[in-house]
């Protein structure tokens, strides 16, 4: 098992005739994800990447019985990507693309309360992947190997150094979310840890967060209501200064809010190991 | 983007609400000018900050040479590290009461929050941890905006009843400032009822939304300039690189917003202390390490850099032919630890090595490493003065 991607996942790439689409629909498909199809507005009935390429998401779901979709657009047409498939039935919405504005997201947000079928990853994250079974996004597949550690992180490349420790460890991974790095965001910590939470394959759980915002501690307070998995937290960012935008868009420290030390306490509360450096992580798991 | 007092209220005065008579003065002159034109008026340091009165960068001048001698004090002067660029001239308001009337995101609740409260004038933030029963908020639909009754029944919830006709329609073009500039913060504190019982702005805070600025390029264009920004960093925009300005020595490269972060941190548990870092994303080319580098040894503070680059999508042999290509056309003296993992690190490795630059095996020797070779004690002769102290600290 899994959480969210597993092998009856049915995958659509939307934006899958742009640069980025075109690539990350190839490493998917190449990792074995069930990829069924693509959209791309005016090049319907053509073949890209060896799936057939629709004009709209509700021509790719009637014709494929499409339930998951990735999401390369650029951020001008993102959030009304998000729309589409949420209206459509898709149901494991992943978005990539970065630098979408907070007020459309909000928006989106609003939209989505209609659909509560429809789960939203993203936007501004790396995807997920189930290894050796499936992946949307961009995670690169030599970074993770199958097994029982869940991994959730807002950041994409500290997952990849994750995972690789773990993996080389030979701490495999049920799935590998990551969450994003925008301030107004579709799963959050909270959700994904209580999706890992009911997964039987899954026994460990490392969750990367950074500053700003509360989700960690939200997190934290799920887990602190007793968890069976064993637990790792990190949170990067403990020397930010306040009020200085770091590299996210929701990595921000504003008055005392969304600090580090907040967020390691609230896992040390919850009896959550907390993790100095990455490094770290691996031994804290196995302890 | 954070605008100043003056462009604030300018965007909120196009927005119909009404602001007091005031001037923008780049000079003493012109401070002297709007004074003689408007009468007595309060100058007012621009700087995109709170805390200004404190800092002594709001005067009052009742007479044109008080303007200019108020004008002369502020312009330049250093508020929170933002040297004042202009000052700000507006005559004073004959104030009934005060109230405060603010937007902002409310990051846990994923939506806009419309705060009103009869406490005006104070940092809101201590009138809703001491008073929290004085601070009424609103969670507008993001598509329609407010509805009338849900803005009136607020004014009601806020003890502000009796304005809640003329208060509601400031709150409506308030809101208007998200829609038409997607700003992520629009404060008006206070928001003042004159004694003829006119609704004025008497300061105003305006925050947009930097991934809206494609929409927004008449904000950018009108006020983008004014104030004078971290030169690096403005440089780094022109470049398109993701960079950050900070107050040590060591220049920090990495892929990725978080991996940048947990080397800060790094860095400063090893005893020290980021001048800046830049994040080059992945797929990181020659041409973007080369960049980054160029701009983080811009900074004359920065004694050394540090280039942590795990590879996931990258591949660590073109990141070492990068980093080396870089140093190479940049004639870089200065000391510069690389840690590169993941993708191809035995290739980028052999790569480093053969070009005389050391890998850390991991990111937290690499920190070590660099903080060592930049103490003041190793090597060189330390810098005139905290010699002994900075040792104290590194070591």
């Amino acid at each position: 098992m899994s959480i969210l991607l597993d092998a009856g996942s049915r995958v659509i790439v939307q934006g899958i005739t742009g640069r980025e689409g075109t690539f990350h629909a190839e490493q998917m498909r190449e990792v074995g994800t069930n990829l069924v199809g693509g959209t791309s507005p005016g090049k319907g009935g053509t073949t890209h990447v060896g799936v057939p390429v629709f004009n709209t998401v509700a021509e790719a779901v009637r014709a494929t019985g499409a339930n998951a979709s990735g999401i390369f657009v650029p951020p001008p047409f993102a959030p009304d990507a998000i729309m589409e498939a949420a209206a459509n039935g898709i149901e494991l919405i992943v978005c990539i693309t970065e630098g979408i504005p907070i007020q459309d997201m909000i928006k989106v947000k609003d939209f989505l309360h209609g659909y509560p079928r429809a789960r939203l990853l993203g936007p501004n994250c790396p995807g997920l992947i189930t290894p050796g079974v499936a992946k949307i996004g961009i995670i690169p597949q030599r970074v993770a190997s199958p097994g029982h550690v869940g991994l959730v992180s807002r950041s994409g490349t500290l997952t990849y150094e994750v995972g690789s420790a773990l993996t080389a460890a030979g701490m495999g991974q049920s799935t590998i979310v990551g969450i994003g790095g925008d301030p107004v965001l579709g799963l959050t910590f909270k959700d994904v840890v209580e999706l890992f939470e009911h997964d039987p394959q899954t026994t460990h759980l490392v969750v990367i967060g950074e500053i700003g915002g509360t989700d960690e501690e939200r997190a934290a307070e799920v887990l602190g209501k007793g968890t069976r998995l064993k637990t790792v937290a990190f949170i990067s960012g403990r020397t930010a200064p306040e009020g200085k935008r770091m590299g996210h868009a929701g990595a921000i420290i504003s008055g005392n809010r969304g600090t580090a030390k907040s967020k390691e306490e609230a896992f040390r509360a919850a009896g959550v190991a907390v993790a100095e450096t990455t490094d770290d992580i691996v031994g804290l798991l196995r302890a | 983007m954070k605008l100043l007092e003056y462009q604030a209220k300018e965007v909120l005065s196009t927005l119909g609400i009404a602001i007091p008579p005031g001037k923008v003065a780049r000079t003493s002159d012109e401070a002297a000018a709007a004074c003689a034109e408007l009468g007595p008026v309060a100058v007012k340091a621009q700087v995109p900050v709170g805390g200004r009165g404190k800092a002594g960068g709001i005067k009052l001048a009742s007479t044109p040479e008080e303007a200019r001698a108020a004008a002369q004090a502020i312009i330049g002067m250093d508020i929170k590290g933002f040297k004042v660029p202009l000052v700000y001239c507006e005559t004073a308001l004959d104030i009934e009461r005060e109230i405060y009337l603010g937007f902002t995101v409310d990051r846990d609740a994923r939506a806009n929050v419309l705060i009103l409260s009869a406490k005006g004038g104070m940092d809101i933030e201590q009138v809703a941890e001491e008073s929290p029963a004085a601070i009424s908020r609103l969670y507008p639909n993001p598509w329609r905006g407010p509805l009338d009754f849900e803005l009136n029944q607020i004014a009601y919830e806020a003890g502000l009843g009796e304005l809640a006709r003329p208060l509601s329609a400031v709150m409506k073009k308030l809101h208007r400032a998200i829609s038409d500039f997607d700003a992520v913060t629009a404060e008006i504190n206070p928001l003042v009822v004159t004694k003829n019982g006119d609704i004025v702005a008497g300061d105003a805070k305006l925050e947009t939304d930097e991934n809206s600025s494609w929409r927004h390029k008449e904000l950018e264009q009108k006020y983008g300039s004014v104030l004078e920004g971290d030169p690096y960093e403005v440089e780094a925009k022109k470049r398109g690189l993701t960079y950050v300005s900070l107050d040590g020595e060591i220049g920090i490269i990495g892929n990725g917003a978080g991996l940048c972060m947990s080397t800060l941190d790094l860095v400063q548990r090893a005893g020290g202390r980021a001048a800046n870092f830049c994040d080059i994303g992945g797929g990181a080319k020659a041409e973007v390490v080369e960049n980054a580098l160029a701009v983080i040894l811009m900074n004359p503070r920065v004694k050394g850099v540090l280039i942590n680059v795990f590879g996931g999508i990258t591949r660590g042999d073109e990141v070492a032919k990068g980093i080396v290509t870089a140093r190479d056309r940049l004639q870089m003296k200065l000391p510069l630890v690389v840690r590169l993992s993941g993708t191809r690190e035995e290739e980028g490795r052999a790569i480093l090595r053969q070009n005389g630059i050391e890998p850390g095996a991991n990111a937290w020797e690499a920190a070590q490493k660099i903080v060592e070779v930049t103490s003041p004690s190793h090597g060189e002769v330390p810098r005139s003065g905290g010699g002994e102290a900075q040792r104290s600290i590194t070591r």
